[in-house]
């Protein structure tokens, strides 16, 4: 059943591993500079994640949780996911345009979504490129798109790709927080799945065998 | 004394009075309640895909794909002693969460699990009494087999009792 996950080892974990390390700090640069605010980054988590348990990871199944989704293609295909709690989406799009803004209503306030999106695709966009860089694979972001739901829903967009092969996802988690963090501090996680036929691609990339 | 059994992503559980089936945070995914309201029992999916042959590995979660699962569901149901023509069907979910303006085969995959849905329960000849699919919201779900009401959440709506 995890016939393609099944030859990852501990080396491997690390290169992902790495690879989060790599897009998240870019990323974590970019939103420091954009709220000029200090961010700061944990250290990745790279987990095999069973389907079930994979919304635990982004604070519960009926969180509410504002996304920005894109679609990685080229050479690795992929989803990623730039991810942080609805209140917090509010004040980052309230604060870009100057009013306040609450992203659970429906239809989106078009202005708010907008704002929201573009940071989403600022960080989603130097995660991506860093990654790219890194791995010397030729790697495009579709347009991203927003949404702001229940956490396990907005997840489960992102997994289709993966549910063809098992009932797991290779997740590389990244948390960013504002540093000092108080309550009130921002906090989110980026979210990298790749395809799982996109592992192979990244370990070649990088001079490691799936084999070893 | 109320019991929830909880029915994951991609899986497929039974229940009986006092018993009731939820199931939480259905994006694209489409949750499929197939009961006897005579019986008073029922069973609940919660599929991912909307047919078997994209699977791609061989030995695959059959709870995970509609017509596998709708099969399992039925089979179910039998053994229970529900005959096909005592049964009932709800479903919610199929929506499109996020909404890309170059709309990729996977993006669209709500609607297509909804339709698959519908059509194997057709085939069937299995009554749907109830759907709410599509859109763009996330539902989480409820079904008590003792009255056979489904209960529908969302962040917009609240709860709906159907």
């Amino acid at each position: 059943m995890m016939n393609q996950f099944s030859r990852l080892n501990d080396m491997h974990m690390d290169v992902l591993k790495e690879i989060g390390n790599i897009g998240a700090a870019h990323a974590a640069t970019a939103l420091s500079t954009l709220l000029q605010k200090t961010i700061h980054m944990h250290v990745p988590s790279v987990e095999l994640v069973p389907f079930e348990q994979i919304a635990d990871t982004a604070g519960g199944e009926e969180t509410l949780s504002a996304a920005v989704l894109l679609r990685i293609e080229g050479e690795a295909p992929g989803n990623m996911f730039f991810m942080i709690p609805a209140e917090e989406a509010n004040e980052l799009a309230g604060s870009m345009i100057g009013r306040s803004v609450d992203l659970t209503v429906e239809p989106m306030d078009p202005m708010g979504a907008s704002a929201f999106n573009e940071v989403g695709n600022i960080l989603a966009g130097s995660y991506l490129s860093s990654l790219a860089d890194f791995t010397r694979l030729d790697l495009q972001p579709s347009p991203p798109a927003a949404a702001c739901d229940m956490t396990m829903a907005l997840l489960s967009s992102g997994l289709i790709e993966s549910s063809q092969y098992g009932d797991y996802a290779i997740v590389i988690n990244t948390k960013i927080e504002e540093s000092g963090g108080t309550a009130a501090s921002v906090h989110g996680y980026f979210f990298l799945l790749p395809d799982p036929e996109s592992l192979d691609k990244i370990f070649q990339s990088l001079g490691v065998s799936l084999d070893e | 004394m109320n019991n929830i059994i909880k029915v994951g992503m991609a899986d497929l559980q039974c229940a009986v009075p006092p018993s009731t089936l939820r199931t939480s945070g259905l994006g694209s995914c489409v949750g499929i309640i197939i009961y006897d309201a005579l019986k008073k029992t029922a069973v609940m999916a919660h599929i991912m895909l909307p047919d078997s042959a994209m699977a791609k590995d061989r030995s695959f979660n059959r709870s995970k794909y509609a017509d596998t699962a709708v099969e399992d569901m039925i089979s179910c149901m039998k053994k229970k002693g529900s005959p096909l023509y005592s049964l009932k069907a709800k479903m919610a979910g199929g929506a499109q969460m996020f909404q890309f303006s170059s709309s990729s085969e996977s993006m669209r995959i709500g609607p297509r699990n909804a339709d698959a849905v519908r059509q194997l329960l057709r085939q069937h000849r299995i009554e749907i009494v109830f759907e709410d699919t599509g859109g763009s919201s996330g539902r989480t779900i409820e079904f008590d087999p003792s009255t056979s009401v489904l209960e529908i959440r969302t962040v917009n709506k609240g709860v709906v009792q159907v």
